[in-house]
């Protein structure tokens, strides 16, 4: 140390002398993070709606808004999919198998009156009309990742709220172990419903636990609007942490169960599509791996394929729901 | 006014213009590709068109000998090379495509590729058999291997056909959408049935 003091009327080293050095270098980063990690919180905040306000609000639906979530997790910092590709991009096997049918066909789609029936082993079950789940709970935006079990993502601001609103206000029984999902199925507007592939009305299905995890979300818009018809208007589910095909779309019927539901893609092909159907970059599909994804939209044509992260990136907020469980086995 | 057919096919411009036509696909992907107008998943729509690409000059290719006989226009076969080396073309570009934009070049995840999808196994079997026919389709290669020889290998291009439409099959069944693979069925069925009927009356 160069610098002593001169008279300070007792030898006494400098306080940076008596703290040894590691000490005191810690813990300036950890005031260092945790100033960071708070003002990252807000920046994160910040980020995330300049991001959306940066989008062009196609203006094309009524609008939907709702401040953003502050749910941990439920804003990823990725920038969102164009609204173009994420409206012109789908699989609705009800409106045909091409990605570009959706939105071509659901235009048809009559959106209102809807009503959805909660049924089953619950203490309230009853018919919610779109209007009454609209006003079930504070409807908030989320930033989610969307992982298709075909090797493709996408991120969206979705407008809704956790699923758990809902379970809550039906009072689930104590049999209850499942919830089933059944979407649309109308022969006169929907020309994908021919026998043979996927059985109609799809239905998908959660256990409760996945069902009451507060990432798990109805949806009812998506970039400050109306959900569009080819995006499973008028109110959808999103399970953010499971490949696409679990979230299902324009959702008529929500039943409470007490045995695992043998959902659509298990009916069709058990082998290659699992109930749980969570996002895993170490189980790939029986016929193609798991391990990347193309994010669309993200650098065109020569863009590289982005490693897909465990549970989607949200294994801090699910994982726990999976210990013990084995992967491999339950896919 | 009246123009012949057989004059037209006849015409020393037949050739040229024929290319041009055949090169139109290629033009139109170069300028979604360079224009960035291939859609939200660019790579995925590169790979599926110049599948459907080849397919159709594959079904071009061997309507070529069936529309010389049945039509009498014997000058027809001079455009069947042609056609062929266009097919395997559009199948480089095809293969091409898939290496680079879904592979990524990785070596590796190529080999674990093939053993997982069948469909590629039969895709990349095609494209090999295919580079050996357009490798041999010079006139010295010909005289090297002799007529005989050289249209006995020449035929694996039926074979070709049915592990194209095998791959696009098996490449469909995931959704179980079989309306194109039907059409493209009928046609090479049709042009294989035509040449094993004529081949079992000879």
């Amino acid at each position: 140390m160069a610098f002593t003091p001169r008279d300070r009327g007792y030898s006494h080293k400098v306080p940076s002398d008596i703290t040894p050095q590691s000490t005191y270098r810690s813990r300036r980063t950890l005031l260092t993070a945790m100033a960071a990690g708070s003002a990252g919180a807000i920046l994160a905040g910040w980020a995330a709606r300049d991001a959306r306000a940066q989008m062009a609000r196609p203006g094309l639906r009524a609008g939907l808004a709702a401040p953003l979530s502050s749910l941990a997790g439920a804003t990823v910092l990725e920038p969102p999919t164009s609204i173009q590709d994420a409206t012109s991009y789908n699989n609705f096997y009800e409106f045909g198998p091409d990605k570009s049918d959706p939105a071509r066909g659901a235009v048809s789609m009559r959106t209102s009156p809807w009503a959805v029936d909660v049924e089953g082993l619950v203490r309230k079950p009853g018919r919610f009309g779109l209007d009454d789940l609209l006003k079930m709970a504070p409807l908030e935006e989320r930033i989610y990742r969307l992982r298709c079990v075909e090797g493709w993502s996408m991120v969206i601001p979705w407008i809704g709220y956790s699923l758990q609103e809902l379970i809550r206000r039906v009072e689930p029984l104590g049999s209850a172990r499942f919830v089933e999902f059944v979407s649309q199925s109308d022969r006169s507007v929907m020309p994908g419903l021919r026998p043979g592939a996927l059985e109609f009305p799809y239905r998908e299905a959660l256990r409760l636990d996945e069902a009451m995890n507060p990432l798990a979300m109805l949806v009812f818009g998506m970039y400050g609007e109306v959900l569009p018809n080819q995006n499973g208007a008028p109110v959808r589910l999103v399970v953010p942490w499971k490949y696409g095909y679990k979230s299902g779309k324009s959702l008529i019927r929500i039943r409470f169960v007490e045995h695992e539901p043998v959902t659509s893609w298990v009916r069709l092909a058990p082998q290659e599509y699992g109930f749980y159907g969570n996002v895993n970059p170490l189980v790939d599909h029986p016929r193609w791996s798991q391990a990347t994804e193309r994010r669309i939209g993200e650098g065109g044509l020569f863009a590289k394929r982005r490693k897909t992260l465990m549970f989607n990136g949200y294994e801090p907020q699910v994982g726990q729901m999976y210990a013990g469980l084995d992967l491999k086995k339950y896919y | 006014m009246s123009v012949r057919p057989a004059a037209l096919i006849s015409h020393p411009y037949g050739k040229p213009v024929l290319a041009a036509l055949l090169l139109l696909p290629f033009v139109y992907l170069v300028f979604c590709v360079t224009m960035d107008r291939l859609g939200p998943n660019p790579a995925e729509a590169l790979i599926r068109s110049s599948g459907d690409w080849t397919l159709r000059m594959l079904c071009l290719t061997l309507a070529v000998t069936p529309a010389r006989v049945l039509s009498g226009w014997h000058a027809l076969a001079r455009y069947r090379r042609m056609v062929g080396l266009f097919t395997a073309f559009y199948a480089l570009i095809h293969a091409l495509s898939y290496l680079m934009f879904d592979m990524e070049f990785v070596w590796a995840a190529v080999g674990a590729d093939l053993v997982k999808r069948p469909f590629i196994a039969v895709g990349m079997l095609a494209f090999t058999l295919l580079a050996v026919l357009a490798g041999t389709s010079t006139t010295s290669a010909v005289r090297l291997l002799g007529a005989m020889r050289w249209q006995r290998l020449h035929r694996a291009v039926y074979g070709i056909a049915g592990l194209a439409l095998l791959h696009f099959f098996w490449m469909r069944s995931g959704k179980q959408d079989f309306a194109e693979v039907a059409v493209y069925g009928l046609v090479l069925g049709t042009l294989l049935g035509w040449r094993a009927v004529r081949f079992k009356r000879k």
